[in-house]
């Protein structure tokens, strides 16, 4: 009996390693990507010295880290401190668990995979609150303050924009909701959706234009402010991570996940991750267009697109798409 | 049946504990490497060069509260939603226009909410 929880863990391990790994080395490649796009856009070079097209950047500055002090305030709660980074980072990487590479090729295949993933991704704010409470400095409370506000309210439309996607699915379950889109993309019939989505996710994982939590000319850093070394990479990490997973959740959820856009010869013999992989890429070099082009939105601005704007349209496309598939009979099961 | 249900969340736990460990783990790794010499000026609280004027644990914005308030009643419509998003097939007409119902109910509140200028911020 022992031994064979000894395997599970084992076996478990190893997958969950292999998991793990390579969202680790995209995380420090789509930092460069960022960086590269943002420099392109404003006609500079970005990041080209460490490494051939300057790629082993990310790796240079995590190095960086490791040797740079770790400064603890004096009046921070010590402990909390430490671990707000550790739970930001680990649960961005805890929500990989779920995403579904191929039909067959996935850490965990749980039923209520969507329900998971929104779960794990609304836990984030915890680290962000933490990080903003024990570090007992201004600039960290009030940006930990403005961070927590934003993602709940984005949430709320992330959440509409998720039901309308499960009307036409008819279950939790990820692999479900790719293999549903077989025929028709959701992004096509769903496309409103798919924009809220997609800005949502902006404002979500604090990315421009909606990074005031960490606005610099307001409030220095926001919550990283007090944190160094490490545990700011730690952040920093996490950040990149949750950005790489709603790319992966918008490819899963509307443009198809891994199924290949059309199911003829030389497109479908390309193994599924790539697709998945190609897919994800495009949506953060959408991400990455963004923060270079879009300047950053005021407070109120932001308050007012989640609440006056998102929330009453995902709610009232809920109510048409469900009605819609009611009125014409074309409910799944 | 049920072993098997549970043998992905397994998989999920030793997930969390993996990915804890490696959190921990880079702090521990920079621990190891880097200097430590603290004064207290490097510890104070960051406050753009001089002295803190009052406690960090100040007075916010009641916005933030109610916020947080209007958040948990939409979110748990959107938890409410879920089972019903994903069952709609079987339920029928009845299960359909009982959320529409609902679904109006919330609206007026929302409206109100909206008239009373709780989602405003200047």
């Amino acid at each position: 009996m022992m031994s064979e929880y000894l395997n599970i863990i084992l076996f478990d391990s190893l997958k969950i390693l292999a998991l793990l790994i390579p969202v680790l080395i995209a995380v420090a490649l789509i930092v460069w990507v960022d960086r590269r796009v943002w420099g392109l856009v404003q006609l500079r070079k970005g990041p080209n010295v460490v490494g051939p097209f300057g790629l082993f950047q990310t790796v240079a500055d995590a190095l960086k880290y490791i040797f740079k002090e770790i400064i603890i305030p004096a009046g921070a709660n010590k402990i909390i401190f430490i671990l707000a980074p550790v739970v930001t980072m680990s649960l961005a990487l805890l929500a990989w668990a779920v995403i579904p590479f191929g039909e067959n090729l996935y850490v965990t295949n749980i039923n209520v995979g969507i329900l998971y993933l929104f779960a794990v991704s609304s836990l984030g704010v915890y680290g962000i609150i933490m990080a903003g409470w024990a570090s007992n400095s201004k600039y960290p409370f009030l940006g930990a303050l403005r961070s927590a506000a934003q993602m709940v309210s984005y949430e709320v439309s992330i959440g509409l924009v998720i039901i309308n996607v499960l009307l036409c699915v008819g279950s939790l379950n990820l692999v479900d909701i790719v293999i549903a889109q077989k025929n028709i993309w959701f992004a096509i019939p769903l496309f409103p959706m798919f924009v809220i989505f997609f800005i949502s996710a902006l404002a979500e994982t604090n990315r421009p234009p909606f990074d005031l939590p960490e606005a610099e000319a307001e409030l220095v850093s926001g919550y990283q402010t007090e944190y160094s070394g490490m545990m700011y990479a730690l952040f920093w990490l996490g950040e990149y991570a949750n950005i790489l997973l709603m790319c992966a959740l918008g490819s899963i959820l509307f443009l198809g996940g891994w199924l290949s856009p059309l199911d003829i010869a030389p497109f479908n013999l390309i193994p599924s991750p790539i697709w998945l992989i190609l897919k994800i890429l495009l949506l953060f070099i959408l991400f990455a267009l963004v923060k270079a082009i879009v300047p950053r939105y005021r407070y109120d601005q932001l308050m007012r697109l989640g609440w006056k704007v998102f929330l009453p349209l995902s709610l009232f496309w809920v109510v048409l798409t469900s009605g819609f598939l009611f009125y014409f009979d074309l409910l799944p099961n | 049946m049920e072993t098997e249900f549970l043998r992905d969340y397994a998989t999920i736990l030793i997930f969390l504990f993996i990915s804890i460990g490696l959190g921990f783990g880079f702090i521990f790794v920079n621990f190891l490497f880097s200097p430590s010499n603290p004064d207290t000026e490097k510890l104070s609280a960051y406050e753009c060069g001089f002295e803190a004027f009052s406690d960090s644990r100040m007075k916010f914005d009641v916005r933030f509260y109610l916020v947080a308030i209007l958040f948990i009643i939409f979110d748990l419509e959107v938890a409410f939603l879920f089972p019903w998003a994903v069952t709609l097939g079987q339920l029928g007409p009845l299960g359909f226009w009982s959320m529409m119902i609902f679904l109006t109910v919330l609206t007026i509140g929302f409206i109100y909410e909206w008239k009373k200028g709780a989602l405003d911020w200047e």
